[in-house]
Order: C-alpha cells, then sequence, then structure tokens
C-alpha cells in the first residue's frame, strides 16, 4: 500500500465507521423526523465514504472499493476511534456527531486546498454535506444543553465521557507529516485552534461547560481501535464474508 | 415527543408557486426547516422551503362548501369560454 492510499483510507475509514453507527438509529429514532435525519447524515457519510474508497481503488489498481470496506480486518482500519463508540442515548450520538462535524469542516476546509485534485474535489462536494450536518448536530446541543434540567445533565455527562476521543483529530504522524509536505495533506495540528472555537461558541449558546484537556484516546492511524470495532465489522462485513460471491 | 405541526411548501423551481406537500412535527422553526428539509427534499425536489405552524393555517370547512363555492358553478359568463383560442397557444 502507497503512502496516499493508506493516507485515503483514514478518511475513508472514519466515514464509513460512522456512517454503519449511525445506521443503527434507523428506525428506532427519537421521532420519524429525527429518525429520518439520522439516516440521512448516514446515507451522506456513506456516499463520501464510497468516493474516497473508489479513489483509493483506482490508485491500487487490484482491490475494488466493496473489498475495502468488507474483507479487511480490525487492524487494518485506519477510522478515528470517536466512530466507534456506541450511540447510547440520543445525546451521546449528538455530541458525538457535533464533534466530528466541526472537525470534518475544518479538515475538508483544507483539503480542498490538496494538489491532489480529486481529492480537493471530494472535499468540495463533502463540504456542503458537512455544513448541514453541523447545522443540525448544533442546534440539537443547544437545545438539549439549554433545554431541561435532565437534557442539560445528560448531554453534559455525554460531552465530558466523548471528549477524550478527539485528540486523535489533531494528531500528526509521519504519514501525516509526509502528506502535508507533499501539499497532499492538511495539518491537523493547525485545526485545533478554530475546531476549540467553534465548539466554544456552541457550547456558550448550549450553557454547556466545556471539559479540560485531559488524557485523550490514540492508536487509531495505527490501526488500534478499542474492542467495539470487532462488532461493528461483524455486523457490517457478515453478509459479503459468508456468500462471497452474493449479488443484490 | 410532544411536538407542533408544522405544513411545509416546497417550490420546486425559482419563480414557481409554492406547494404544499405535507407536514412535519417539530420543536421550533429552525427545527422544523431541517425536518422538512430532511422529509421531502432528499431527492432534489426544492429550491426553498417554507414552514407554517398548522395552527395558523384558516381553513374553510365543509359546511362552508355549498355557500362558497356552489354559486359559482351556474353561471357560465364567469368562465372565458367564449373565446376562440389561436393555434399555438399552450397551458391556457
Amino acid at each position: 500500500m502507497t503512502d496516499i492510499e493508506k493516507y485515503i483510507l483514514r478518511i475513508a475509514d472514519t466515514t464509513l465507521i460512522l456512517s454503519q453507527r449511525l445506521s443503527e438509529w434507523c428506525s428506532k429514532g427519537p421521532s420519524l423526523e429525527e429518525d429520518i435525519a439520522l439516516s440521512n447524515i448516514s446515507l451522506d457519510l456513506l456516499g463520501q465514504a464510497n468516493g474516497l474508497l473508489e479513489y483509493v481503488s483506482k490508485l491500487n489498481g487490484e482491490i475494488s472499493p466493496d473489498e475495502y470496506a468488507f474483507k479487511r480486518d480490525e487492524r487494518e482500519f485506519y477510522n478515528f476511534q470517536i466512530c466507534e463508540i456506541e450511540n447510547g442515548h440520543f445525546g451521546d450520538t449528538i455530541i458525538r456527531q457535533f464533534l466530528i462535524d466541526i472537525y470534518f469542516k475544518l479538515y475538508y476546509q483544507e483539503l480542498e486546498k490538496s494538489k491532489d485534485e480529486t481529492l480537493s474535489a471530494l472535499a468540495t462536494k463533502s463540504l456542503k454535506e458537512v455544513s448541514y450536518h453541523l447545522r443540525h448536530s448544533s442546534n440539537w446541543v443547544i437545545r438539549l444543553g439549554d433545554g431541561t434540567q435532565e437534557s442539560k445533565d445528560k448531554i453534559q455527562k455525554s460531552l465530558n465521557n466523548i471528549w477524550k476521543y478527539t485528540g486523535e483529530f489533531f494528531e500528526m504522524d509521519e504519514l501525516d507529516k509526509k502528506m502535508l509536505k507533499e501539499k497532499i495533506g492538511v495539518n491537523n495540528k493547525t485545526l485545533k485552534k478554530d475546531w476549540d472555537k467553534l465548539v466554544d461558541e456552541t457550547l456558550i449558546k448550549a450553557k454547556l461547560k466545556r471539559p479540560e484537556d485531559g488524557y485523550m484516546m490514540t492508536g487509531s492511524r495505527k490501526g488500534i481501535h478499542t474492542e467495539m470495532l470487532g462488532k461493528i465489522l461483524s455486523e457490517m462485513q457478515y453478509l459479503p464474508r459468508a456468500y462471497p460471491d452474493a449479488k443484490w | 415527543m410532544e411536538a407542533t405541526i408544522w405544513e411545509v411548501f416546497i417550490q420546486s423551481k425559482n419563480g414557481l408557486a409554492h406547494k404544499h406537500v405535507g407536514n412535519v412535527h417539530a420543536e421550533d422553526k429552525e427545527m422544523a426547516l431541517q425536518n422538512a428539509r430532511d422529509l421531502y427534499t432528499r431527492r432534489n425536489e426544492g429550491s426553498c422551503i417554507w414552514v407554517v405552524k398548522s395552527e395558523h393555517i384558516v381553513s374553510s370547512v365543509p359546511e362552508d362548501e355549498e355557500s362558497f363555492f356552489d354559486p359559482s358553478n351556474d353561471k357560465v359568463y364567469r368562465h372565458p369560454t367564449f373565446y376562440k383560442m389561436p393555434d399555438g397557444s399552450k397551458h391556457i
């Protein structure tokens, strides 16, 4: 696998696994409208994953997009760990989505400047979707944070619990540095300042307290995951693995 | 969820009238707009959305039907049906 292939897989896997997680809300949303909203976001993310996997597949020349999605094992996935955590209650899902949406928005804005034209075009397309996702999630953060005492307590707890998964957004390993140097990738470190600012803006409106940056989860860039990824993959990959030649 | 019902109107293209497409549940206007977007414009149906609280729609009732609408039935002179339509004119 070449450097750029691995670099794109990180974004592709993050969108793919988050999409799979969100799709679990389908038929279980708190209202019909919200059920569809979450499923829509899941489908947008699946579209992003598909575009990126098609590109990796084209660069690779041998492995198809489906094979990337369905034939790799845990240690070969590079998605952020935050995508794997369980949906929990609606507030947990909203906080996870809110923190990722802001990251995606800033990341894609930078990726748009990539000298790789395909990545730049995919970033432009995704940016429109992500802006809407962020509008949806941040509105809910405000509504729940500045809602009843119960909704406030619950979503503050969600925020405190999920915060430790946000450190991975801003890491720079050797591959990130190399891609940045080649003007293909993004400087993740510099995203942190704007991310903090955008997070704070909404948290203030929501009357929520921003958690301190403490211990942060890490490892996904090396394919290290929480125990939850295995369960996601076993469900997501079951059919193509059990029936390798299955056709729609 | 206890929520207000909002009526949804979609404009399919610039310049056309907004058309009633259905309703959504939502707590406030921003949420109503987003829900309407998610429910009714997923397949590229629109360029603009209006949402209006259902309670703000004033409707005639079935009992009014006769007095409202029947009188225009037997007055043919109210309909411009005595003109010869030029060939080639459409959508009139």
